[in-house]
């Protein structure tokens, strides 16, 4: 700061009084109201999807009506979306670290089936049934951590490698046969669990939550702690935003990538018991896509696919945002063409969005 | 379920035929014309004959067994069985591919199930100029006359049996009924007309375009969804259909495994002794949940009957150049179609699930 001249100063010092007494400083630029938003969305990432969702909530409430918004309605939302939900957690992992995880799909599929073969068709006791499934899931994500830290390879070849293996695997293993509901019931409803359900209110009005919807919040809950709350959550972060950067200041990366892979893989089999509950039977021919649902739902839920950054309570909404559309679109009585249209579009906003939000000025 | 019977014919390798058991008079005629044919030809010459089987997919067991089928039926004629399948339905490329292969391996003849009726035509236009046996299994191109014969079940027939069975139960109050269709996918493949308006066509409603879906005005039809042929998709269909009128009460699926998952699904919504559901295929968990009530009635077909067919009909071929001929009246040789249900109606012939047991394909 300049200093005030004082009385005894010399008579040419006087004039400092009148000079300009700011130093260095930035220039405060105006800002207009739509670079106000676009800081607000910057250091709140989620706010897009949550808008978004009220704002498809509020316009097909209009549109479809009251079939649309009565809780019943609502509840089955979310049972239609518990498990792209849930393995949209598994991608948001990988999608934080830079990655992509194509095989998340094929991984949960196998996971079911393999659940289901040594439960039902070897009657092993369901517990053991399902341990070995989560092993399985934890095994094929490490498997692509493997490939991506040990060999370098790009995550999108290593996962598009695994999605066929995992896929074929499958199919050589059951002939894409399908395990009957009526024989999982009989021998192993352990299976089932989160079909299960809790009613609030009495159906057909009232709201009915699958144990399969309480896991979803569970699973996001408890990685959303995970991410922001403990040393390892904020090492995915680091190594997503600049690897480099965070092997240098002592980051042990591949150690976390490898982590983060088995993570995803062990979440894609809790979504693969918990798919069995939702679906009743258990199809190797099942989730053909979800393994592209689940970057949908990350994708319009704010996670840059360019990694570091994002909530991972985004891919929730996402996913929701997915269900609400279909369910509208459905029950004002447009053609499922329509659907797949609208979802296209609004993949692209979410990116186009996300693009602009990342260009904030200072 | 079928038993190779032996024909030695003389000091030529022994020429074996793959019966059916559920072979009725005709097709018996067919093959002992064939055989006899044989006899009189070089027997010798299948050792070092090629077949080709191009199926859809393997996510589908009705195309696994189908290649089960062909390939014990190759093995027990002594001929050379290469086998190829798409990877999703309507995987035109791979198919083309396919085929190209066959013919430069010197192929006698292709058994193909096209994934797309019209798209394949140059290619298969390719093969026939080669002097290869071009037949289509299950699918019809369009024109039927793109291959040298189709062996295939009549879905348009398999949809009207069961379309009969649903108004014949329901009596008198067929008049009020509440249908809700469930369909494969978005794409409207053939198989999925032709079972889809069959079914209307059988339970009394005006179809409009027998090639269209869901053009119907008839006010009894609550509406159409897509299930891509597995349980998931059948569960979250009906589910959908549920929500537009949950009065429904007949339900149409496209195949066993969309039945199952629309049962769960009715289920849930503790609905499920209030719909009938009928469906097409005859696969041995779909004859199972006739058995159990699940499903009403289905319409059984004959996978494994088209591929032993179309090995005998390649292996004629290549002796003596004899081509397969249609079933009068079609343009297509007709494999049959058998319905299944353990509540008969007068009028309609069908056989029990316990029968049916016996003649599922996996």
């Amino acid at each position: 700061m300049a200093e005030q001249p004082t009385a005894s100063g010399q008579e040419y010092e006087k004039s400092l009084g009148q000079s300009d007494a700011r130093v260095a400083e930035f220039e405060k630029r105006r800002h207009t109201p739509l670079q106000r938003v676009q800081h607000i969305l910057h250091s709140n990432p989620t706010m897009v999807p949550v808008i978004v969702l009220m704002m498809a909530c509020v316009a097909f409430s209009i549109i479809a009506g009251e079939r649309f918004y009565r809780p019943f309605n609502l509840g089955l939302i979310m049972q239609q979306v518990s498990i792209i939900g849930i393995l949209a957690a598994a991608q948001s992992l990988v999608i934080i670290t830079a990655g992509i995880d194509l095989s998340v799909g094929a991984l949960m599929v196998f996971a079911s089936v393999v659940m289901g073969m040594l439960g039902v068709n070897l009657g092993l006791p369901s517990g053991i049934a399902i341990l070995l499934g989560v092993g399985l899931g934890v095994t094929g994500g490490m498997l692509n951590g493997f490939f991506v830290t040990k060999l370098r390879l790009p995550p999108f070849i290593v996962t598009l490698g695994t999605w066929s293996v995992f896929l074929s695997v499958l199919r050589l293993l059951t002939g894409s046969q399908s395990i009957r509901s009526q024989d999982i019931d009989a021998t192993a409803p352990l299976l089932k669990f989160f079909g299960h359900h809790i009613d609030i209110g009495t159906p057909p009005a009232g709201a009915r939550i699958t144990f399969g919807v309480l896991l979803m919040f569970a699973v996001f809950g408890v990685l959303w702690y995970v991410l922001n709350k403990t040393a390892w959550g904020r090492h995915v972060y680091a190594v997503g935003d600049d690897i480099e950067a965070a092997e240098l200041s002592g980051i042990r990366t591949k150690r976390v990538l490898l982590s983060v892979y088995m993570l995803a893989g062990g979440v894609a089999a809790i979504a693969a018991w918990a798919s069995i509950g939702r679906v009743g039977a258990i199809s190797p021919n099942g989730f053909a896509e979800a393994n592209l649902q689940s970057i949908t739902a990350v994708v319009i839920g704010g996670i840059s696919l360019f990694g570091g950054r994002g909530s991972i309570l985004g891919p929730l909404f996402g996913a929701l945002i997915v269900g609400t559309v279909e369910s509208g679109l459905r029950l004002a009585g447009l053609d499922v063409q329509w659907q797949i249209f609208s979802i296209g579009w609004l993949i692209i906003i979410a990116v186009a969005i996300d693009q602009w939000i990342r260009k904030v000025s200072a | 379920m079928s038993r190779p019977i032996k024909m030695s014919l003389g000091d030529e390798a022994p020429y074996a035929i793959l019966w059916e058991d559920i072979m009725t008079n005709t097709f018996k005629a067919v093959l002992l014309g064939g055989a006899a044919a044989l006899a009189l030809g070089t027997a010798a010459q299948a050792q070092d004959t090629t077949a080709c089987l191009i199926t859809k997919t393997d996510t589908n067991p009705f195309f696994v067994k189908m290649r089960e089928g062909a390939s014990a039926a190759a093995e027990a004629a002594g001929i050379t069985l290469q086998t190829y399948a798409g990877t999703i339905d309507g995987d035109v490329e791979s198919q083309v591919a396919a085929v190209e292969t066959c013919i430069a391996a010197g192929a006698s003849g292709i058994l193909i199930t096209p994934s797309d009726s019209r798209a394949l035509a140059p290619v298969i236009g390719q093969a026939r100029e080669a002097g290869i046996l071009v037949i289509a299994l299950d699918t019809p191109f369009e024109p039927a006359d793109t291959a040298d014969a189709t062996f295939a079940t009549d879905n348009f027939r398999a949809g009207e049996l069961i379309g009969e069975w649903a108004a014949a139960t329901l009596g008198e109050e067929a008049a009020n009924a509440r249908i809700a269709l469930l369909d494969l996918n978005a794409s409207e493949v053939s198989v999925d007309y032709l079972r889809d308006n069959g079914f209307l066509q059988g339970f009394g409603i005006d179809i409009m375009d027998p090639t269209d879906i869901g053009d119907e005005t008839d006010p009894r039809i609550v509406g159409n969804d897509v299930t891509n042929g597995n349980e998931e998709g059948g569960r979250t269909a009906m589910e959908n259909l549920l929500q537009v009128d949950p009065s429904v009460n007949v339900v149409y699926t496209i195949n066993e495994p969309a039945a199952a998952g629309a049962y769960e699904a009715l289920r849930a919504f503790g609905l499920e002794d209030q719909a009938l559901i009928v469906s097409v295929d005859g696969g041995c968990p779909g004859v199972q949940n006739v058995a159990e009530g699940v499903i009403g009635a289905t319409s059984m077909q004959f996978p494994l009957l088209m591929a032993s067919l179309g090995i005998d009909a390649i292996v004629q071929y290549a002796a003596d150049g004899t081509l397969p001929e249609n079933s009068p009246g079609l343009d297509f040789f007709n494999t049959g179609v058998q319905l299944v249900t353990d509540h008969p109606v007068e009028g309609i012939e069908s056989i029990s699930s316990e029968e049916a047991l016996d003649l599922c394909w996996g």
